[in-house]
């Protein structure tokens, strides 16, 4: 009898649980086509920069802006990492994660010093919970990036970085802020619906993705780089452009990590929901099973109560 | 007629993109007017300045573009924007209302979104 009420409780709270699940996978599904289509929104404006970029690179004699020189020798570098704000998305941020402590001990093993910079609610929680300082951390755009978040998260890390180039040692140089001297950030790809990985990538000093060259040439119909004049000057031009390059990267990252971060939700999600049903499955069998017992057993008690009734009649 | 392709790109989209035949932006330095064939120019453009491009079928299309580059080569033109907004789609009363905006950079943007939506300001 306990059995049976027990069996129906547990059979209404997973169907209960599965409709959930079915819910936010069909929310995550809907969002991340939305995220997709953000990825690709966003790709002509990093092809273009990457252009601008490139064509300052070869028409500019000297490239000695701070964000484009190896600094020699490496004491401490920026590490960024993107993680979500939410969890319920299987193992999206444990991945990232473990990413992010592959490279700090490689970093380690290098003999630099790494300062985490953290993106997202979740990789917070992890790293405060450790007790392990943390230099920066941005919550509350995991889903959603704008470039706005991406530039302010750009912004400290470039400020960072250029604090970092007159550092003696352990001290801070005479603009007395202790810098870094090497950005990097881990995040993860959207390969397709099923596989995301986390990569690791050095954002600073940059190494400058040069644009196709044959449709740059093939538009000024001669193949000769055009002869471009600036306004203001390279240098000015170079100065302005390199931040916001790295914002772009940035942004892009936060973009593929949320379409990342949806699908990961999407799959945990529809794995719950036929997890789900699968147990209301079983329960209902043991529930009926439990069923079928009670009714064989009241008939038997029915049957044995009817044959002593007839045993003492016919005593009579 | 000459053409040439003109690209206005922002951060988080492509805002519009087809051939025209005169563009006119403001960069630092100052306003300019890019007709097709123009010298290779790479520019950086002030914060809060309106964009005007004549198309070949003799349309305007203007957009308010805050801070960004202007690339030019012989046969093209983009204009790379931080945040920028075309004309049509501003929002006039909400741009009316940052005009008494306490910051001025907003105060700035809200002017140049007035202009490219053919207000008077």
């Amino acid at each position: 009898m306990a059995q049976l009420r027990e069996l129906r409780s547990k059979i209404r709270s997973t169907k209960n649980i599965g409709k959930i699940t079915k819910a936010m996978e069909l929310i995550a599904t809907s969002r991340i086509s939305k995220a997709q289509a953000r990825v690709e929104a966003a790709r002509p404006y990093a092809t273009e920069i990457t252009e601008v970029l490139s064509a300052l690179a070869t028409a500019s004699s000297n490239l000695d802006h701070p964000l484009l020189v190896e600094r020699e020798p490496v004491r401490r570098v920026a590490v960024l990492v993107v993680t979500s704000d939410k969890g319920l998305c299987g193992g999206y941020n444990a991945n990232v994660l473990r990413a992010t402590e592959e490279l700090l001990s490689l970093l380690r093993e290098q003999g630099k010093d790494p300062q985490l910079y953290v993106i997202g609610g979740k990789g917070v929680n992890y790293y405060t919970f450790r007790g392990r300082e943390m230099s920066g951390s941005w919550t509350g755009f995991s889903q959603q990036p704008h470039y706005e978040n991406a530039a302010e998260v750009g912004e400290t890390l470039v400020e960072a970085f250029l604090a970092g180039g007159d550092d003696e040692g352990g001290n801070a140089g005479p603009d007395g802020m202790l810098g870094v001297d090497e950005l990097h950030i881990v995040y993860t790809e959207f390969r397709s619906m099923l596989t995301q990985t986390p990569v690791a990538k050095r954002m600073a000093p940059l190494e400058v993705e040069y644009a196709d060259g044959e449709d740059g040439a093939a538009a000024e119909g001669g193949g000769v780089a055009p002869a471009y004049d600036f306004e203001p000057n390279a240098e000015a031009l170079l100065g302005t452009l390199l931040p916001k390059y790295i914002n772009t990267r940035i942004f892009a990252a936060l973009l593929e990590a949320a379409a990342s971060e949806l699908a990961a939700q999407r799959n945990a999600m529809k794995a719950a929901s036929d997890n789900a049903s699968e147990l209301v499955e079983t329960y209902t069998r043991l529930a009926n099973q439990a069923r079928q017992a009670q009714i064989t057993q009241e008939i038997s008690e029915i049957v044995g109560g009817v044959d002593a009734l007839a045993a003492v009649g016919s005593d009579d | 007629m000459a053409e040439m392709s003109v690209e206005l790109v922002a951060v988080e989209r492509r805002l519009w993109s087809g051939q025209a035949s005169f563009v006119v932006a403001q960069t630092t330095e100052g306003e300019i007017g890019i007709l097709p064939s123009h010298e290779p120019m790479l520019g950086q453009m002030v914060e809060g300045g309106v964009v005007k491009v004549t198309t070949t079928a003799g349309d305007t299309v203007t957009a308010a573009v805050h801070g960004g580059f202007l690339s030019v080569t012989a046969e093209r033109v983009s204009v790379l924007a931080e945040s920028a907004e075309l004309g049509e789609e501003v929002d006039v009363e909400a741009a009316r209302a940052a005009l008494t905006d306490d910051d001025e950079v907003e105060r700035e943007r809200a002017t140049a979104k007035l202009r490219a939506a053919g207000q008077s300001v």
